[in-house]
């Protein structure tokens, strides 16, 4: 079971927390985009075996949606913060 | 008196024999010793006939002296407390303790299942796979079979009448293993001040310690175990547990333990519980964890009385136990020689000291000296004897174990063994750790780079006393250093103990043809079957475990997974770190589901969500259903009605007078905030912007794959307030998906978001007498059609609390959901059917507002499965055009606009013909053709207002499907109708019932 550094309840054991998905940007416009980019974002998922960016919910705590950078081999996480903050694009 | 044959005179410091304990064994009365464990107590009655093989039902006995043992497991207690699969050598012995033997019938000593075992060769590895999977029909018929013939031990079918619980803890520094090194570590961390917990398996501290005279400071072993545990008692930062097992190493420094704490006794005290299983957050831990002595396999070396020879010393060390008469030892190192010298000083014959190494050590020439018998470069080649060893076949052997010369017989009724020792690695490598091997030890040690955790002690190799303390207080020193502690390294102590010397590793010797050596006892796993493995390809590790079963056990394997890869290296001719180990998973050792559950059983594992009205409910002949975790009334039992006919007699009331359910599970969510509009325009496919306050709109949520997710009614309460309603399925993911559009999507919309959902209660009256019901209820409200129309709200006293209306129909008639504050539910619940009487009301649940709703033909997520789109539903004019929302943009892709997709519909069945649950629709009324499905049922219900069958369901291109004939079956249940398509509208498709 993970420790997972909420950015404001600090460290909390897993399951109080609901993981989201790949912390992806959705497009401001999906209109202006092609069924195939559209589709990519829709279903297409890199699954790294390493480094991910991702987003976890803190359903048993403050409610907050944040991002998490996290090793998927190791569990390690490097990061955590709000979204908008920092994000890799 | 007693009958404990085989116990010495004196002797045993873990046994008090002033406190003689009685139990029973398949129903014999023995006695032991206060201390004892069972299978000390079996072993001083002298019984070694302990159970039978899982395949071959062979007579089995005791192995070791630990959690090791993969032989002798029982069940352990009576009825709801009977525990199948105990290891007798870790159960302690307690007064009137029940045990009996497992896997045998009709009797222990007399095994019909060990034919199977003469039948030799019938059941090499891989047997069933080949003899019986050959189809499902026969395999179903074999499997029975085959499962009374192997198997462990048979669970109790009472419930547990024990309470478990469940502890988190956090430390500086967790020490797994309270033996030498665990003990000096746990001294020296303790002393520098760190938080520690200390964790041992066994009732007491000590490790190898207590199972051989050893001399550490001029003490006994035993004597420096218990002045050490005082001193760590005295100590307020340290935490010993004993009878405690590290069960798993996780990520981010989780570690969980299982505590037992009346496992020793015949109950657990009074209001304690049975097992407590920990999760421990240590910033560091240390792993003392020892090393498990390994058997040589030789032929028939499974018969009771072939023992590991460090069992054999400690059954005499600590319980005072002689484990035969006559022993042969055998063993690859110098152990052997001081184990000679105790057990022929208590009194056992040592008929010979087989040592398989060609040279002759300082310790073998001194024993020689002393006129033991020994014999260097020799090897036990078989054990004779069937229930008991009563004979040992020798020869001599050359490094491979390969025989040499003539074979002699010498009488014996102990074979002891000492193959060397494997590390007991599993919690390094649980902890991500890479093994490294040993060439010189033939055996697997924690490799120390990248290791996230210190190993020390016997798990890295270090089998010297001296080492084990010397690397238990630098490892516990250089954990408190870490912790930036100052700690000064206490004085070393001076120790004394057996040397191991040089072990030259030998797995197995060679067998005369025909004869099994087990690798694997519990698994029934003979080197055979790893030359099988081999021979069929099954190379990797991972296959030779899943093909031969080796390792597979409750046992995991602890004495046999190293000499089946080491033999499987051999096979390939590669060096055994070539061909790896199978991965280490937790538990270390079993233990209970129960104690994984803890509290959580019951209620509190499964908590159910109650209405205000719940207890009228329950008294009024509810029966509930779950939906969402809440408990539901389906219907309301009532005396000479069957279930069905309460139903309809519900339904009718709705559709002639009406009736009153309990709503309140719908989510409810409180939207506030400038751009609460905005943003409901951009979650709903219909527009809410335009929408006027005190009026509401059914709105319909698609996911970002176009396909519809919920559906439910908004009210505008304010410009800038709105109260939406949710299906009781997605009560909760809502507010989550909600919370994730404004927080990372949309962050800039001033929008606020509260689940209310158990702060209201919901009563939702319906039926042609429903206004005039609610203008008793509320004489001060207007509820006149122009007042309150149709999509309309009042506030106002309603049975006089004050309460939101909202007109709004689920059923197809006139309907009101009278919202009041969770602590009223209740009495508004009382107060509708007060002034219902006057009205012919009914209390209908959710098989009626279920059929209720199917006549109307409005969706649930049985239609919406995840697939369907809002124009699949026929609700495609419900995505306004003009805006953007969630899953839009998925509406044009191909598939979602392609013909032929499966589309809404109805069904109703022939005259007195039932739809089945889960129908296939098909053109032939042949429930046993290959026919093509033309589409399903999703819903389907009795319609007490149409007098027929009734069902919902999806059809490929169903809209151009009205009026065609076909059946709905279901071969699984072996049920069909005859049924016609029809508009999913069956009842007042205008709708003018409900807007009047």
């Amino acid at each position: 079971m993970m420790l997972i550094p909420c950015p404001w309840c600090g460290p909390r054991d897993e399951t109080e927390f609901v993981y989201g998905e790949a912390a992806l940007e959705r497009p401001a416009d999906p209109h202006a985009l092609s069924d195939q980019e559209w589709t990519d974002y829709l279903y297409f998922r890199d699954n790294p075996k390493g480094e991910h960016t991702e987003r976890w919910f803190h359903r048993a705590g403050c409610h907050h949606w944040f991002t998490v950078e996290r090793n998927t081999v190791t569990h390690v996480i490097s990061a955590a913060y709000p979204p908008g903050k920092a994000e890799k694009s | 008196m007693s009958r404990q044959v085989w116990r010495t005179e004196a002797g045993g410091h873990g046994i008090d024999r002033k406190q003689p304990v009685s139990f029973s064994f398949n129903q014999f009365r023995l006695e032991g010793y206060a201390g004892d464990t069972v299978a000390s107590a079996l072993l001083a009655n002298g019984v070694r006939l302990v159970g039978r093989s899982f395949k071959y039902h062979r007579p089995r006995g005791i192995l070791g002296i630990g959690s090791e043992e993969p032989n002798a497991i029982l069940h352990i207690g009576e009825g709801a407390r009977r525990e199948p699969n105990t290891r007798a050598t870790v159960q302690e012995l307690y007064q009137d303790l029940v045990a009996s033997s497992q896997n045998h019938w009709p009797s222990l000593k007399f095994d019909l299942g060990a034919a199977v075992g003469l039948a030799g060769a019938l059941f090499p590895a891989g047997f069933y796979y080949k003899t019986f999977i050959t189809s499902p029909k026969r395999w179903l018929w074999y499997e029975k079979h085959i499962r009374r013939m192997a198997g462990l031990g048979e669970p109790p079918t009472e419930a547990d009448p024990d309470h478990y619980e469940h502890r988190n803890a956090h430390c500086d520094l967790l020490i797994a293993g309270g033996g030498p090194t665990g003990l000096a570590a746990a001294l020296a961390a303790g002393a520098a001040g760190a938080k520690v917990i200390l964790v041992e398996e066994n009732p007491a501290l000590g490790g190898q310690m207590l199972l051989a005279p050893q001399q550490v400071d001029g003490m006994s072993g035993q004597d420096w175990a218990e002045q050490a545990r005082a001193q760590l008692d005295a100590m307020p930062n340290v935490q010993v547990l004993t009878r405690t097992s590290v069960a798993g190493v996780y990520e981010h420094d989780l570690f969980t333990l299982v505590e037992r704490l009346g496992d020793h006794l015949a109950e657990p005290e009074a209001h304690q519980p049975r097992q407590r299983f920990w999760r421990v957050r240590a910033s560091d831990a240390i792993f003392a964890t020892g090393a498990i002595e390994r058997p040589i396999a030789f032929a028939n070396n499974d018969r009771p009385g072939v023992m590991l020879l460090s069992a054999v010393r400690g059954y005499l060390e600590r319980y005072g136990i002689l484990a035969g008469k006559t022993a042969v030892l055998f063993a690859n190192n110098d152990s052997v020689y001081a184990a000679a010298r105790e057990l022929a000083a208590a009194g056992m014959r040592v008929e010979a000291i087989v040592d398989s190494r060609p040279f002759v050590s300082e310790a073998a020439a001194l024993a020689k000296a002393d006129k033991l018998h020994v014999l260097t470069g020799h090897g036990v080649t078989a054990a004779r004897g069937m229930r008991e060893v009563h004979g040992a076949d020798v020869a001599p052997i050359d490094a491979n174990g390969r025989l040499k010369g003539v074979t002699k017989t010498l009488p014996c009724d102990l074979i002891a063994v000492s193959g060397g020792w494997n590390p007991a690695v599993h919690l390094h490598a649980q902890s991500r750790g890479r093994m490294a091997f040993r060439d010189d030890l033939a055996a697997f040690v924690p490799d120390t780079d990248g290791a996230a955790y210190t190993s020390a002690g016997a798990v890295t190799g270090a089998y010297d006393l001296a080492e084990c303390l010397q690397q238990g207080f630098a490892a516990g020193n250089a954990a408190a250093k870490a912790l930036g502690l100052d700690s000064t390294a206490p004085t070393l102590p001076t120790a004394t103990g057996d040397t191991v010397g040089e072990a030259p590793v030998l797995w197995a010797v060679q067998a005369p043809k025909g004869a099994r050596c087990f690798v694997d006892f519990q698994n029934d796993v003979t080197t055979k079957d790893v030359g099988l493995a081999h021979r069929e390809n099954y190379v990797s590790v991972e296959h030779l475990k899943r093909y031969t079963t080796l390792g597979m056990g409750t046992d995991q394997g602890k004495t046999s997974n190293v000499a089946g890869l080491a033999m499987m290296a051999a096979k390939r001719g590669q060096p055994i770190p070539a061909v790896g180990t199978t991965t280490f998973r937790p538990p270390y050792t079993p233990f209970t589901f129960n104690a994984m559950v803890g509290g959580h059983t019951g209620e509190i594992g499964n908590s159910v969500r109650r209405t205000a009205a719940h207890d009228w409910h329950a008294a009024n002949g509810g029966v509930f259903t779950d939906a969402a975790g809440w408990a539901r009334p389906m219907y309301y039992e009532t005396e000479g009605l069957t279930p069905q006919q309460r139903i309809d007699e519900e339904v009718l009331a709705v559709r002639k007078s009406v009736g009153v359910v309990d709503v309140s599970t719908l989510g409810k969510l409180d939207i506030q905030g400038p751009d609460a509009a905005e943003f409901l325009d951009r979650v709903y496919t219909n527009r809410f912007s335009t929408l006027k306050v005190g009026r509401g709109r059914y709105g319909v949520m698609l996911r970002e794959d176009g396909r519809v997710y919920d559906d439910g009614v908004t009210m505008r309460l304010a410009d800038d307030h709105f109260h939406m309603t949710t299906t009781t399925n997605h009560s909760g993911s809502m507010f989550q998906h909600l919370e994730y559009l404004l927080q990372v999507v949309w962050p800039d919309l001033r929008v606020f978001v509260t689940p209310v959902t158990e702060q209201w209660f919901t009563a939702a009256i319906s039926g042609p007498n429903a206004r005039a019901l609610l203008a008793d209820l509320a004489p001060a409200v207007d509820v006149s059609n122009e007042a309150l129309p149709m999509m309309g709200m009042a506030e106002g006293l309603v049975a006089g609390i004050p309460a939101r209306i909202f007109r709004l129909s689920f059923s197809g008639e006139i309907a009101y959901e009278i919202n009041v504050d969770a602590d009223y539910g209740l009495a508004l619940w009382n107060g509708i059917l007060s002034a219902g009487a006057a009205h012919d009301l009914k209390v209908y649940g959710t098989e009626a507002m279920g059929t209720l709703r199917i006549e109307k033909g409005h969706f649930t997520h049985a239609e919406a499965d995840g697939r369907i789109t809002p124009d699949d539903l026929g609700l495609g004019g419900m995505v306004t055009k003009g805006k953007d929302c969630i899953g839009k943009r998925s509406l044009s892709l191909p598939d979602l606009v392609a013909p032929g997709r499966k589309q809404l519909v109805g069904f109703i069945a022939a005259e007195g013909e039932r739809i089945p649950v889960g129908a296939q629709i098909a053109a032939l009324d042949d429930l046993d053709a290959v026919q093509e499905a033309l589409g399903h049922t999703t819903s389907q219900a009795y319609s007490a207002t149409l007098g027929r069958h009734i069902a919902l369901g999806l059809m490929k291109d169903g809209r151009n499907m009205h009026g065609r004939k076909l059946y709905a079956l279901s071969p699984v249940l072996g049920e069909r109708a005859a049924v016609e398509v029809v508009s999913p509208h069956f009842y007042d498709p205008e709708g003018g019932r409900q807007r009047g």
